[in-house]
């Protein structure tokens, strides 16, 4: 079973009356987080990071935990419909807004390849900002997927540059 | 050179009003934006949005390399800087200059000149423009000797200082001692330079800053004075122009002023000269300059007609001024009321979170410079201005009824508001006789804390 609008309304009517402050409530592949006070309700499913300030004010027509975040506030899709990600997929993240380098000078050989095999301290690329080279690590052990990033394209801060599937 | 692109360093209302001057002058814009304000309203209308960098303003729009970086790589041929942030640090206008991107600000060195309190003081005294009695001091002795000669009651400012920060009373000499050592330690931690220096506190000022415009060849137009003696604890909350009731002889003398500071340093870009007016001498004193596009700057738009945004980005060009003195008319007067997220019935504490809804005044003569629309969020990690409002009418007394109507006719729901507190400011007869002094707040909030409970109930 999953839960609806009205399953939601009643269980804030019930921690509402309640001496406590927090619920956290999982079933069904589904994670429903209450706090009292603060609008930090929170409604996702697993793996998903809480989006920390959205608040279930109006669950609409909800029947699942997805749709009773989808209110009318504007997110991003991604936030709302949190496609569930594979949890053997490690995603490397950007640390900084810079220009991606894959090698560590023009001309020298890439530091990894799609296959390449990698460790958490693995050198993955070079972010540079203003001339200022930051070596970006694989943060786990693995093997390289994908690489998302052009070499010498911008790089947003947070964007996936690579996809590292997880050693076994 | 005409300006294609332009990347906008800041967030919030600032960020949606330089789009808005942007569209209009076929300039496209790329919003350099943190995690936190990524789907914000200045994050829809730009017409890109890059993520430079998490919540915090120390690891995103802070970072001056971040920020010239991506300028670069978006082939944005200008920053824009906005107000605070990185607007008043010449180490982004230098890294600029370098780079060959063009700052729409003044230069390195002028930022650097007003930026530093004590050269700026001796700046004003350079040009003949009189400054409140006070100087340097580098030892407690030293301090001492000269506080002496100025009297108290009297102010330590931080030389890195400014807008209210960096700044402490002393009211009786014995106390000067510890407040110095305090004032210095605050100075060093908050802006890395813990020189102080004393001035005269004026106990009844007016608080006067004139709009000024430069070539940055040392052609120089003022734009008239903007009133900003609404303030509780140095931070403006009404601000309107013309100032009322000043005569024209001190008017005048305002305006010459500050046109002769700026006249001295070639003075590039749109700045404000602020001046602490003295109701009883009828004087006035040298303040700061704010080498910037200020807050409170839509009041001017109202009564001028000019679009200070577009200008500060026609100087940036190369264009020179559009503009010459006999070309700026007054015509009216406009008043802006800032809206915070603050609670005034609980000592104006921030209420950032999410706007459910909110309806913003539509009447006529009403101006409303925004990011806030029904859904948006106030981050916690920012300042509060939510939203401005701006009344301009033919008369101060016809602004005042357009802009407390306009207050009645806003509803914001979800968070706190300092909308309460306008409706009792602008109802206060004090208010509305006008030309009161900058401890008006105090004095208002001495006689209406019921008023004001009653006005958020109500």
């Amino acid at each position: 079973m999953s839960l609806t609008a009205a399953d939601v309304a009643e269980i804030m009517r019930l921690v509402e009356q309640s001496n406590f402050d927090e619920l956290t409530l999982e079933m069904d592949g589904i994670k429903l987080c209450l706090r009292r006070g603060t609008p930090a309700a929170v409604v996702g499913l697993p793996g998903e990071a809480s989006p920390g300030a959205s608040g279930v004010s109006a669950p609409g027509t909800g029947h699942t935990a997805a749709a009773a975040t989808a209110s009318s506030l504007p997110q991003p899709a991604a936030n709302t419909v949190a496609a569930p990600a594979d949890p053997n997929v490690y995603e490397v993240a950007s640390p900084l807004l810079g220009t991606f380098y894959r090698a560590p000078k023009p001309g020298a050989s890439p530091f990894v390849e799609v296959g390449s095999q990698v460790e958490e301290g693995t050198v993955v690329a070079i972010i540079e900002v203003m001339k200022l080279m930051n070596t970006v690590r694989a943060g786990v052990r693995g093997t390289v997927t994908e690489i998302l990033v052009a070499d010498g394209a911008l790089a947003e801060y947070g964007e996936t540059l690579l996809r590292v599937r997880k050693a076994g | 050179m005409a300006l294609r692109r332009i990347l906008i360093a800041n967030r919030g209302e600032i960020a949606v009003r330089i789009i808005r001057t942007c569209r209009k002058l076929n300039i496209e814009t790329v919003l350099a934006a943190s995690t936190a304000d990524l789907d914000s309203v200045p994050a829809k209308l730009a017409d890109r949005t890059i993520c430079i960098g998490p919540a915090r303003p120390g690891d995103s729009y802070l970072k001056v390399d971040t920020i010239v970086h991506a300028a670069l790589a978006t082939q944005s041929d200008a920053i824009h800087p906005g107000y605070g942030f990185l607007s008043e640090r010449a180490a982004l206008a230098s890294l600029c200059e370098a780079q060959g991107v063009v700052f729409i600000g003044p230069t390195a060195a002028q930022i650097e000149a007003v930026g530093d309190k004590l050269r700026a003081r001796l700046e004003a005294q350079a040009a003949g423009v009189p400054v409140v009695p006070g100087c340097a001091v580098s030892t407690i002795d030293e301090a001492m000797t000269a506080a002496r000669d100025i009297g108290a009651p009297l102010l330590v400012k931080a030389v890195g200082g400014g807008g209210g920060r960096g700044l402490k009373r002393v009211d009786r000499l014995e106390e000067l001692p510890s407040i110095m050592e305090l004032a210095a330690a605050e100075a060093g931690a908050a802006f890395g330079d813990a020189r102080v220096y004393l001035e005269r506190f004026i106990a009844s000022g007016r608080h006067v800053e004139v709009q000024i415009l430069g070539d940055g060849k040392g052609r120089v137009i003022h734009l008239g004075e903007r009133d900003c003696s609404v303030q509780r604890r140095y931070q403006k909350l009404v601000e309107e122009t013309p100032a009322a009731g000043l005569s024209k002889s001190l008017r005048d003398a305002l305006h010459s002023a500050a046109v002769r500071f700026c006249e001295r340093l070639l003075y590039r870009g749109a700045g404000t000269v602020e001046f602490l007016v003295d109701r009883e001498r009828e004087s006035f004193h040298f303040l700061e300059m704010n080498a910037r596009i200020q807050v409170e700057h839509p009041v001017t738009e109202a009564v001028t007609g000019v679009d200070l945004i577009a200008e500060q980005i026609a100087i940036a060009a190369g264009a020179g001024l559009s503009l010459s003195q006999s070309d700026i008319q007054v015509r009216g007067c406009a008043i802006e009321c800032r809206v915070n997220a603050e609670d005034p019935t609980s000592d104006f504490r921030p209420s950032p979170g999410r706007v459910h809804e909110v309806t913003w005044p539509c009447e006529e003569g009403i101006r409303v410079d925004t990011y806030i629309a029904s859904g948006s969020r106030v981050p916690p990690f920012y300042d509060s201005l939510m939203a401005k409002i701006i009344a301009h009418a033919p008369d101060r007394a016809a602004a005042v009824t357009r802009l407390r109507q306009a207050i009645s006719s806003t509803r914001v729901a979800g968070i706190h508001t300092n909308l309460p507190f306008h409706a009792v400011a602008l109802a206060d007869p004090e208010f509305q006789a006008g030309g009161f002094d900058t401890g008006f707040v105090t004095r208002l909030l001495e006689r209406s804390p019921l008023t004001m409970e009653r006005a958020r109930n109500g």
